[in-house]
C-alpha cells in the first residue's frame, strides 16, 4: 500500500489541507458559527475519520470542503481548502470559480450520504443515474456508460448487476441502495470520498458488508476517505486518523490507536467513556449502572453512581407472558380483493418477563420486534396467540379492562421528537395518561405531578410551559420517559428508545431507565438492535429473525455462548470501538431475507431446544428446510 | 441556539406588525358596516338625479362622488359591506365548519364513511357551479340567507379535500401513535392531536375564500340570483360600475377598494393566526 501511495503525490505532501476553516449560517447578529477555525490534512489512499455528535459541525464541514454549504446558506467566512490532485495544479476550493468546482464534485471528490433513498432520484433507473455522471465527466456515450456501470455494481458485489441496471431504487434494499451510492460515487475513480456517516441508516449486518466494500475498494483504488461518523465503533475500524470535533471546533486530532489508547482532551475522553463496548460485560450475570462522564463548563465529571441491577425477581409469577404470538399483515391483494400475500411479521413466538426485569428483544429491521411490541400495546391486533398480563388473557378482556391495561403498559419510541405533539407543551403531554385515565382531577395536583416527573427524569419544574422543539433530543427523550411514567406503569416497551441518541446522551438515558428501574420496581421490553446497549441493560435477552425468536436466555449466556448461528452473526457484525483489537475477516455476506409470503406457504416454525437452564435455541437444520 | 433566538425575534416582531395593521383594516370595515345606520341613515339609497357622477374629492357631500343615479358613493360602499361581508364571512365560516368535520372523518375513519364522504365530494365537485345555483336558487328562492346557504353547500368540499389529506399524513406521524398507546380516546384524539395541527392550512383557505365569496355574491346578484339588486353590496356595485368604468371610474373603484383591504387586512389576520397557533415558528409547511 505504500508504494501506492508513492505514486499518487510526493510523500508527505498531503492530497487535502483544510486550514482554519469556518463557516457560518444566517447574517448580522443571528449569524451561527457551525465551525470554527478548523484545520486537518488528508493524505493520499488514507482514511481521516471526523467524528462528533449531533451539532459538533462535523457534516457543515464536510460540505463546506465540496463548497456544498453554498446551497444550504452557509457561508465559509474563513480559511482555505487545498486540494492537490496527482495532475493537475493544486486549488483553493473556497475561493475556486464554480466551473471548476462543477468539474472535481463527482470527478476528483466524490461523496456519499447517510440516506440512500433521498440521495437517489426516484423515477430514474439505477442504470441512467449511474451513467450520467459518466456521461458528464467522461464524456462515455450512453452504451459504454452503461456497461461501465455494470462493471461498477459489480464492483460493490451486487449479484446481478445486469438486471439491476434497469430497476428503480425503491425496488432496492437499503444495503443494496447504499452500494449503489458507493458505486456512483467511485465512477470517476475519485482522488478523494467524502462519506457522511453512510451506514448509520443500516442494520448491522448490512453496515458490516458496506465498511468491508469500502475498506476494500480503498486498498484497490488507492482512494483517500473523509469518513464523517458519531459512532466509535466504526471510526476503530475504518480510520488511519481522527479529528474530534466538540460545538463546531476541533478538540483533537491524532492517529488512531492514540485517540482511543490516550484521549487527551476531556471531551474525547467523555466521549469514549460513554461508548457502549461489546464484551466489557463478561463474566457478570447482572447487569451494571455505571457512571457516565459528561463535560460540565469545560471540565469533566462524573455522574451516577454504579450499582448491579438486581431489580429482577424471578420468585414472583411474571408480569407478562407471551404465548405462540403470531401477527401477519395482508399485503398485495387482487383486483376482487383477495388477500394473496401476508407479511409474516411475527410467528408462534412465545416469552415471558419478570417483574423488576429488563428483557431485550433484538433483531434488525423486518425481523418483528417492533411489531411484539405495538401488540402488546395494543396498537396493532394480534392474528393469534394469547397474551396474559399478571395472570390474565388480554383476548378476554373488556374494553374497559383494555384501557386500563394501557395505563399499566407504556411504550417509548425511537424518535422523541416525533411522539410528541409539536402543537402542545410537554406539559400538556405528560399530563395526558394522568387525564386520559382519570388518575387526578384536580388541575393543582396534576400540575404537580407533572413538575415531580419532570424532576424525576433530570428536567426542571418550569420546563413543562415549553414546546417540543425548544428541547434537545436527550431532553425530550426524558420528556417522553416522564410521560410513560406518568400512569405509574408496571412495564414499560422501550421500542429503540436510545438509538437515535448521541453515545453520552445514550449512556445517560440508559442509565436513567436502570435508576427508574430499581426505584419502581419497572419491568422493560427493550426493543433495539444496538447488541453493545442490549449487554448493558438487559436482564435477558431474546434474538429476532424473520418473526421468530432464535435464541433466548439470560445475556451472560446468549453473548458469552451463543448458540444460534445468527447470533454469532449479529454479535460479529457490531463494530468494535478498539483499534488494536485484530479486525477478524468477516464473511457476512446476503441480505435479510423479506418476510412476505404467498398465502399457504406458511413458514415453518423453528422447534426450540433447551441448551442450557433458560437458555433455549432454535434448530437450525429444521429452519433451512422451512426456507428451502 | 443563537441564530435559531435572533430569527425569532425578528420573527415575532413581523408577526405583531401583521397583526396590527390586519386589526386596523378589518377593525375599521367592521365599525364603519356596523355604524352605518347612524351615519348614513338613508341607507345609501337617496337618489339626486342633478348631482349625477360627481367625481370624487370636489363635493364636500359626496366625498367619493356619486353614481349615475346620483348616489353617495361612500354613503353605499359603507352601506354594501354590510351584505358583502355577512355573505363573505358567514359562508366561509359555514363551509369550514361542515367541512373540516367531515373531512376529520373521512380521514381518520376511513373505511366506508371515507367512501361515501368522498365520492360525493367527487360528484359535487364535477357538478358546473352556476348551473347548481340556478337550479337551487331557483328552487329555494332568493335572499341573503339562501346565498349564504348556498355557498356553504357549494364549498364545504373544498375544506373537506384539504383537511382529509392532512389527516390522512397526520394519522400515521408517531405523536398521534403514542397517544394511542397511551389510551387515549379516538374523539380525544381528533379533537386535541389532529385538529390544531391542520388548522395552519384550514385558516389560509378561509382568509382567500371570504374574498372570492365577496365576489361570487355580486356573481349571483348579477345573474338575478343573489341579493336583491336594489339593497346595495360591494360586488353589486363592482357591476353597475363596469359600464361607466371609462367616464366613471370612481362608481367602481372604491367599492373594490373596499374589498381588496378587507382581504387583505383577513388576509394579514389569517397569517398571524396560522403563525401564532404553530408553536415552533415555522410558516408555510
Amino acid at each position: 500500500m505504500s508504494d501506492h501511495i508513492a505514486k499518487l503525490a510526493p510523500v508527505g505532501e498531503p492530497l487535502l489541507s483544510v486550514r482554519s476553516l469556518s463557516v457560518e449560517f444566517g447574517r448580522g447578529e443571528g449569524a451561527f458559527r457551525a465551525v470554527k477555525n478548523i484545520s486537518f490534512d488528508v493524505q493520499p489512499g488514507k482514511t481521516l475519520a471526523v467524528v462528533g455528535e449531533s451539532g459538533s459541525g462535523k457534516s457543515v464541514t464536510s460540505l463546506a470542503i465540496m463548497r456544498l454549504t453554498d446551497y444550504t446558506g452557509g457561508r465559509i467566512t474563513t480559511g482555505e481548502v487545498i486540494f492537490r490532485p496527482s495532475k493537475g495544479e493544486t486549488l483553493d476550493l473556497v475561493t475556486a470559480p464554480d466551473n471548476r468546482l462543477r468539474a472535481i464534485r463527482g470527478n476528483d471528490i466524490a461523496m456519499i450520504f447517510q440516506e440512500p433513498m433521498t440521495s437517489l432520484n426516484p423515477v430514474f433507473t439505477i442504470g441512467n443515474q449511474i451513467a450520467e455522471t459518466l456521461t458528464l465527466h467522461e464524456g462515455l456515450n450512453a452504451r459504454d456508460a452503461l456497461s461501465r456501470a455494470k462493471a461498477l455494481l459489480q464492483k460493490v458485489r451486487l449479484p446481478d448487476a445486469a438486471t439491476l441496471l434497469d430497476r428503480y431504487p425503491h425496488q432496492l434494499s437499503g444495503g443494496m441502495r447504499q452500494r449503489v451510492m458507493i458505486a456512483m460515487a467511485l465512477a470517476c475513480n475519485p482522488k478523494l470520498l467524502i462519506a457522511d456517516e453512510p451506514t448509520t441508516a443500516l442494520d448491522v449486518t448490512i453496515q458490516a458488508q458496506i465498511l468491508n466494500i469500502i475498506r476494500d475498494l480503498q486498498q484497490e483504488m488507492g482512494t483517500a476517505v473523509i469518513f464523517i461518523t458519531h459512532d466509535m465503533g466504526v471510526v476503530a475500524e475504518m480510520a488511519d486518523d481522527v479529528v474530534v470535533m466538540w460545538k463546531g471546533e476541533k478538540v483533537e486530532e491524532a492517529p488512531v490507536r492514540q485517540i482511543f489508547a490516550a484521549p487527551e482532551h476531556p471531551y474525547t475522553r467523555a466521549l469514549l467513556s460513554a461508548v457502549p463496548r461489546l464484551g466489557s460485560m463478561t463474566g457478570q450475570p447482572l447487569p451494571k449502572r455505571t457512571p457516565v462522564m459528561v463535560i460540565e463548563d469545560g471540565a469533566p465529571k462524573q455522574i451516577g453512581d454504579t450499582h448491579i441491577q438486581d431489580t429482577a425477581d424471578y420468585t414472583r409469577p411474571p408480569i407478562l407472558e407471551v404465548e405462540k404470538l403470531t401477527t401477519r399483515f395482508d399485503v398485495g391483494k387482487t383486483f376482487f380483493g383477495r388477500v394473496t400475500h401476508k407479511v409474516h411479521a411475527v410467528e408462534e413466538v412465545s416469552f415471558e418477563i419478570f417483574p423488576g426485569e429488563t428483557l431485550a428483544l433484538v433483531g434488525e429491521s423486518g425481523s418483528g420486534k417492533s411489531t411484539i411490541g405495538r401488540t402488546l400495546q395494543q396498537l396493532i391486533e394480534p392474528t393469534s396467540g394469547t397474551v396474559r398480563f399478571n395472570g390474565r388473557d388480554m383476548g378476554s378482556m373488556n374494553p374497559a379492562d383494555r384501557r386500563k391495561l394501557k395505563q399499566e403498559i407504556q411504550y417509548i419510541f425511537q424518535d422523541p421528537f416525533a411522539s410528541l405533539d409539536p402543537r402542545h407543551t410537554i406539559g400538556f403531554s405528560i399530563a395526558e395518561p394522568i387525564v386520559v385515565h382519570s388518575l387526578l382531577d384536580d388541575r393543582k395536583a396534576i400540575d404537580r405531578r407533572v413538575q415531580e416527573l419532570l424532576e424525576q427524569v433530570g428536567l426542571l419544574p418550569q420546563h413543562a410551559k415549553r414546546y417540543p422543539h425548544e428541547f434537545s433530543g436527550g431532553q425530550r427523550q426524558r420528556v417522553c420517559i416522564a410521560r410513560a411514567l406518568a400512569s405509574n406503569p408496571k412495564l414499560i416497551i422501550a421500542d429503540e428508545s436510545v438509538s437515535a441518541l448521541d453515545v453520552s446522551i445514550q449512556a445517560q438515558i440508559v442509565n436513567l431507565l436502570m435508576e427508574l428501574q430499581q426505584q419502581k420496581q419497572l419491568s422493560y421490553l427493550f426493543i433495539t438492535h444496538d447488541m453493545a446497549v442490549v449487554e448493558k441493560i438487559s436482564h435477558r435477552v431474546a434474538v429476532m429473525y424473520l418473526g421468530q425468536i432464535v435464541e433466548i436466555g439470560t445475556r451472560q449466556a446468549v453473548f458469552e455462548n451463543p448458540q444460534h448461528s445468527y447470533t454469532r452473526k449479529l454479535l460479529a457484525a457490531v463494530p468494535i470501538a478498539d483499534p488494536a483489537r485484530e479486525r477478524a475477516k468477516r464473511l457476512i455476506e446476503g441480505e435479510i431475507p423479506s418476510a412476505v409470503r404467498a398465502v399457504g406457504q406458511e413458514p415453518l416454525v423453528h422447534r426450540i431446544r433447551e441448551v442450557e437452564p433458560g437458555h433455549w435455541v432454535a434448530i437450525e437444520a429444521e429452519a433451512l428446510r422451512g426456507a428451502a | 441556539m443563537a441564530a435559531a433566538e435572533g430569527a425569532r425575534g425578528t420573527r415575532w416582531q413581523f408577526t405583531s406588525m401583521e397583526l396590527v395593521a390586519g386589526l386596523v383594516l378589518t377593525g375599521t370595515m367592521t365599525l364603519a358596516v356596523l355604524f352605518s345606520p347612524i351615519l348614513f341613515p338613508d341607507g345609501g339609497e337617496s337618489m339626486d338625479l342633478t348631482a349625477r357622477l360627481i367625481p370624487p374629492f370636489q363635493s364636500s357631500a359626496h366625498l367619493l362622488g356619486t353614481d349615475p343615479l346620483g348616489r353617495d358613493v361612500l354613503a353605499r360602499v359603507v352601506v354594501g359591506g354590510k351584505i358583502s361581508l355577512m355573505v363573505g364571512v358567514l359562508s366561509v365560516i359555514g363551509a369550514v365548519i361542515l367541512g373540516t368535520l367531515v373531512g376529520l372523518i373521512a380521514g381518520y375513519y376511513r373505511g366506508i364513511a371515507e367512501i361515501l364522504l368522498m365520492r360525493f365530494a367527487d360528484i359535487q365537485l364535477a357538478l358546473p357551479f352556476i348551473l347548481i345555483a340556478i337550479m337551487f336558487l331557483a328552487i329555494l328562492g332568493t335572499g341573503i340567507d339562501k346565498v349564504i346557504f348556498f355557498m356553504i353547500v357549494a364549498q364545504w368540499v373544498q375544506y373537506a379535500r384539504l383537511v382529509r389529506g392532512s389527516v390522512l399524513a397526520l394519522r400515521d406521524r408517531e405523536f398521534i401513535l403514542s397517544a394511542r398507546a397511551i389510551g387515549v380516546g379516538n374523539v380525544r384524539i381528533i379533537a386535541q392531536h389532529i385538529l390544531p395541527n391542520v388548522l395552519g392550512p384550514i385558516v389560509i383557505l378561509m382568509t382567500l375564500n371570504v374574498a372570492n365569496n365577496i365576489l361570487l355574491e355580486s356573481s349571483l346578484t348579477f345573474f338575478g340570483l343573489g341579493v336583491d339588486p336594489l339593497i346595495p353590496s360591494w360586488g353589486g356595485m363592482l357591476a353597475d360600475g363596469r359600464t361607466y368604468l371609462q367616464s366613471a371610474w370612481w362608481v367602481s373603484v372604491f367599492p373594490g377598494l373596499a374589498i381588496m383591504f378587507t382581504v387583505l387586512g383577513l388576509n394579514l389576520l389569517g397569517d398571524w393566526l396560522r403563525d401564532s397557533l404553530d408553536p415552533t415558528g415555522q410558516t408555510g409547511q
